[in-house]
């Protein structure tokens, strides 16, 4: 019983509050979006997603005592084991899994269903945190990079087959986790570019503009640095090189893609082009939450989420119910939950006495901001629509889980840190 | 190693959530676009559309109603996997017309896949019933109802008009902004005239709904709802057993009957042939079957009464007797020889007084008699006498109705033409034309054309010893008044007396020239007329009223090609004011010779006609 007072005096409350409050919220906001004024509906009914989502939320605090329970040693030794059942899991699902809306990553036992996907973010974590804090470790080795990239390469090869895009882009995101640990900011700033020239070759119709672009920044680059000859020429080939990669972007859009292939990459860069078609999703859920207005419609009297004008409503875009029922004043809510548990997280992470824990708390906080960040740009129409949750207040058992396994493992781990050291 | 790396994050959530918080400040409070477009979303502004008044006939028997149809929506996202085959042969469509349908469809400017979209319109109650239990067999497909105009008879299609959806030229000039695309609009005949009393008034309720617009409670609990005003009911003054009886007897014929109450000037029976069946003009069918009578030779859309003119021959010696009698010309006694040497004429008694010339209508008599009319020696010069004759002649025919439009309340009636001296002074100059260059108004030839309502309306002037009201359709308005011009008594300023003496004549003529007209029982005045057509037989015209002392029914009859008066146009307008008076036609013969339609002589009917007929442009 000592060690039972040791975890609660240890645990991080405020993680364990911030935690509390998002589910809750989540849960009435998953009530408003699916609510039906006509049909007296309550917010426990099973038939509803809220009510299943309070089924989720209980077995999510089974969930969280199990993990309280288990040896925090558990994590870094069984680190491989679970990574590679899940791998084996989701393996399997091409095989036996079954097909919801059009993605194959369901595992079913019955009418109960789970996605390996979801879990495979936490096994990912731990894999990775156990790999970079192996003694002797360096990250500036061209093999454990190689290592690391097919640690995180797998799992999202994997969930690209079952066509989820959006889950497999989380994986991505462990690329902070490297920079963190000593990666060369090279990579994030070479991807972040290529994205960015990606990007802007689709919005920008008239290319010269962006060769126009290319030219100034060359000039700027060039004047601002020191004037050698290898520094000028490395420069040059750089904007040759993405002066290429605009060009074959451009050639693969207007010559290889066929005409209603062209449409649909235009409207996830710009939805406005065909609000009617592919450019639906994001101007509904704009449309919700822009009417929303300082404080909101009130709670249950939205009329966009509620009547079904945004797709997906109690999933991916919850955003908009809470924007809608509660205005600029409920969003600002929710921004500032997830960046004080965000950045609480990092602090958890940051003081961390071993390096598996302080990776994995790097992954953790990795991973809630790639999904804060894309959802809720989305939503908004910053980023193009990847179908990805909204951690803790979107619908779904396996999200919740596995958002809840992420934090807490954070928490177990967090709440021995001084003890971790002693496993040596 | 990595300093600095941890803020680096930091700042990036951090910049992340303050990012997302100007966003969200632009969209939620900068910009009111969203809000607007949330409203237009979710609040239905829900056009209740109001029922479209009924038309009764003179004693209540309902004539045009409105029925039930149901427009078939699609939702195209929705729709998966659509059996085609088995649609269109649910929808008795073709492949390829389901295609069209689709790429119509697709083209179609406030398209979208998530929101529901006619697809088909205007199903009928039958279709709807043959498809309902189909329905859950396609997905993406919804029913929404409406109503469309329906005919309890099958006769009386051109005077009733039809319905349709307002095109977009109508919407463009209609400068009430009362119509919005896919309103139903009068475009002809009484529902086009009454279009403000039938239309009603719609209602707007304003409905929150879903994404598929299904209704999810009102807004607001209905403060800003309407009701729809159902439109205002009309009482005809067509009696329907003689409107359908004067459709069966002019089955396969060209022509018109057009007949009137003299005591208020309302239209009893108004048919015009060849017609069409009204119910061909609603709901479904309407575009195709709208080609196929717009484009039909026989031009079933021709409103014959109020739009067809022709000379009025023979009948036209009335009006010239009456105008020679009140300006003191002609007296009862005045004789003419038949002077076959001016016009031709037929064999009768010769030398006539007045009545004897209106019985066996005597060419020659009236020549003279029109001379007499136009050359007053009020001037020594001819020609100005001419023209000054000619003025006074006008007004005088200008009061019987003729040369202008009588107002009747439909659309598109024509005036005929009563030549006036302008009209000479054009052809021949000024100065230049006499007496014997009009001679041929004199028995209702020349430049002279009346329509059949015209016509009808002179038996009614006969009938009336003078006077006239305006023909008119409607007699009652429910809820509202008809336009206080029919109560307006037209006067011709012609004594009473002389119309005695001329219905006396006309009384007799009846024996003398249309002997099929005479009723056993009733006393019948008409004349009948030979209105003579330069591109084939001429038409037969028949005007009378009955009975004589007491007048109920006044009416003209036109059959195109039929050759004289007395034969088709006598015998149809005799049948006619039987049936009216005393219920039921009693003479059957009378009625299968006017069936069989055979008027002309055997010899005649053998020579081929000139050229084929044109059923307008012989009347000019």
């Amino acid at each position: 019983m000592r060690r039972e007072e040791a975890i609660s005096n240890k645990m991080d409350w405020v993680t364990v509050l911030i935690y509390m409050v998002m589910v809750l919220l989540g849960w009435f906001n998953i009530f408003a979006a699916v609510y039906d004024e006509t049909a007296h509906q309550s917010i426990f009914d099973f038939s509803l997603n809220s009510g299943r989502q309070l089924m989720f939320i209980a077995a999510s605090v089974i969930i969280i005592i199990a993990i309280l329970i288990v040896d925090m040693r558990f994590y870094e030794a069984a680190a491989y084991l679970i990574f590679g059942a899940i791998l084996f899991l989701l393996l399997l699902v091409p095989v036996i899994g079954k097909e919801v809306g059009g993605n194959k990553a369901w595992l079913g036992i019955g009418s109960f269903g789970v996605q390996p996907s979801e879990f495979a973010k936490f096994a990912t974590a731990l894999a990775v945190a156990k790999f970079i804090g192996t003694v002797g470790f360096k990250m500036d080795k061209l093999r454990n990079q190689i290592i690391l990239f097919i640690m995180i390469g797998v799992p999202m090869a994997l969930i690209l087959l079952q066509k989820d895009t959006g889950t497999a882009l989380v994986f991505t995101v462990f690329v902070i986790v490297f920079f963190r640990e000593g990666m060369s900011p090279f990579l994030i700033l070479v991807g972040l570019a290529a994205a960015i020239i990606f990007i802007l070759t689709l919005l920008i119709e008239n290319e010269f503009y962006l060769y126009g672009g290319v030219a100034v920044i060359l000039v700027v680059a060039i004047l601002l640095g020191r004037k050698t000859f290898k520094r000028i020429a490395l420069l040059s080939i750089g904007a040759l090189l993405i002066v290429g990669v605009i060009e074959s972007v451009d050639y693969i859009i207007t010559d290889v893609l066929k005409p209603h292939q062209q449409n649909r990459v235009k409207a996830l860069i710009n939805p406005e082009a065909d609000p009617l078609g592919f450019g639906w999703n994001v101007t509904q859920s704009k449309i919700a939450i822009g009417s929303g207005g300082l404080s909101g419609k009130g709670f249950l009297k939205g009329t966009q989420t509620k009547f079904d004008f945004v797709p997906e409503q109690s999933t991916d875009f919850i955003f908009c119910t809470i924007g809608e029922e509660h205005g600029w004043l409920g969003s600002l809510i929710v921004v500032v939950l997830f960046v004080a548990l965000l950045l609480r997280i990092i602090f958890l992470a940051e003081r961390q006495k071993s390096r598996f824990a302080r990776v994995y708390g790097y992954s953790v906080a990795s991973i809630f901001f790639f999904h804060f960040a894309v959802n809720i740009g989305m939503t908004i129409g910053l980023f193009p629509v990847i179908g990805i949750p909204l951690p803790f207040f979107s619908y779904g058992g396996s999200a919740l889980w596995s958002f809840t396994i992420l934090l807490f493992i954070l928490l177990k781990l967090d709440a021995h840190r001084s003890q971790m050291l002693q496993r040596l | 190693m990595n300093e600095g790396r941890k803020e680096i994050l930091q700042v990036v959530i951090v910049l992340t959530g303050i990012v997302f918080l100007v966003k969200l400040f632009f969209i939620q409070l900068l910009d009111d676009r969203y809000a607007q477009l949330a409203d237009s979303n979710s609040i239905m502004k829900n056009i209740e559309y109001p029922f479209r008044g009924l038309i009764h006939d003179r004693n209540g028997n309902l004539l045009v109603y409105n029925s039930p149809e149901f427009d078939l929506l699609i939702v195209k996202r929705e729709v998966t996997h659509l059996d085609s085959a088995r649609f269109c042969e649910v929808f008795d469509m073709t492949q390829h017309e389901l295609n069209i349908k689709f790429k119509e469809l697709r083209a179609r400017k406030e398209y979208s896949p998530y929101k529901p979209t006619v697809f088909i319109k205007q199903l009928s109650n039958y279709d709807f019933a043959k498809i309902q239990e189909h329905l859950d067999e396609f997905k993406g497909f919804y029913i929404q109802p409406r109503t469309s105009r329906a005919y309890a008879t099958g006769t009386l299609a051109n005077a009733v008009g039809y319905v349709s959806e307002i095109s977009k030229p109508q919407l463009d000039r209609d400068s009430s902004k009362l119509y919005r695309q896919g309103d139903y609009v009068g475009q002809s005949g009484i529902e086009s005239y009454y279009e403000t009393f039938l239309r009603g008034q719609r209602g707007v309720q304003y409905k929150l709904r879903n994404v598929k617009g299904i209704e999810k409670g009102s807004f607001k609990d209905g403060a800003f709802d309407t009701l729809s005003v159902p439109g205002q009911n009309l009482i005809t003054t067509i009696d329907l057993k003689l409107q359908e009886y004067g459709e069966y007897l002019l089955h396969g014929k060209v022509g018109s009957i057009v007949a009137l109450e003299p005591s208020s000037g309302e239209v009893l029976a108004m048919v015009s042939g060849p017609s069409y069946d009204p119910s061909m003009l609603t709901g479904r069918k309407f575009s195709t079957n709208f080609m196929l009578v717009s484009s039909d030779t026989t031009k079933p859309l021709f409103n014959r009464p109020l739009m067809a003119m022709y000379p009025p021959g023979s009948i036209f010696k009335i009006v010239q007797s009456l105008i020679g009698l009140q300006e003191g010309v002609l007296t009862y006694e005045t004789r003419f020889p038949c002077d076959r040497s001016l016009v031709n004429c037929h064999g009768h008694p010769n030398p006539t007084n007045l009545h004897g010339a209106i019985q066996y209508s005597c060419n020659p008599y009236f020549h003279q008699a029109f001379r007499r009319i136009i050359n007053q020696n009020k001037s020594p010069n001819t020609f100005t006498d001419s023209r000054i004759g000619l003025d006074n002649w006008r007004e005088y025919v200008g009061r019987f109705g003729l040369g202008a439009p009588l107002g009747v309340d439909l659309p598109s009636e024509k005036g005929g033409q009563m030549p006036t001296s302008n009209l000479y002074n054009r052809i021949y100059g000024d100065g230049r034309w006499k007496f014997s260059t009009i001679y041929s108004l004199s028995i209702g030839q020349g430049e002279m054309l009346v329509t059949p309502l015209q016509m009808a309306n002179i038996a009614a002037i006969m009938a009336n010893k003078g006077y006239f009201y305006t023909p008119h359709l409607v007699k009652e308005v429910k809820g509202g008044s008809i336009d206080p011009r029919f109560k307006v008594r037209h006067e011709t300023g012609i004594d009473s007396a002389y119309f005695s003496f001329v219905q006396d004549a006309m009384s007799d003529a009846i024996y003398g020239t249309a002997q099929r007209a005479i009723i056993p029982g009733i006393e019948l005045c008409g004349k009948t007329g030979t209105a003579q057509n330069p591109h084939g037989y001429d038409h037969s015209v028949f005007m009378a009223f009955a009975p004589k002392d007491n007048p109920k029914i006044a009416i003209a009859v036109y059959v195109e090609n039929a050759g004289w008066g007395g034969r088709s146009a006598a015998s149809i307008a005799s049948l006619m004011i039987e049936k009216y008076l005393t219920g039921e036609v009693k003479r059957k013969t009378l009625e299968a010779y006017v069936l069989k339609g055979e008027f002309l002589d055997p010899v005649v009917r053998a020579t081929p006609a000139a050229q084929p007929v044109s059923t307008d442009s012989d009347t000019e």
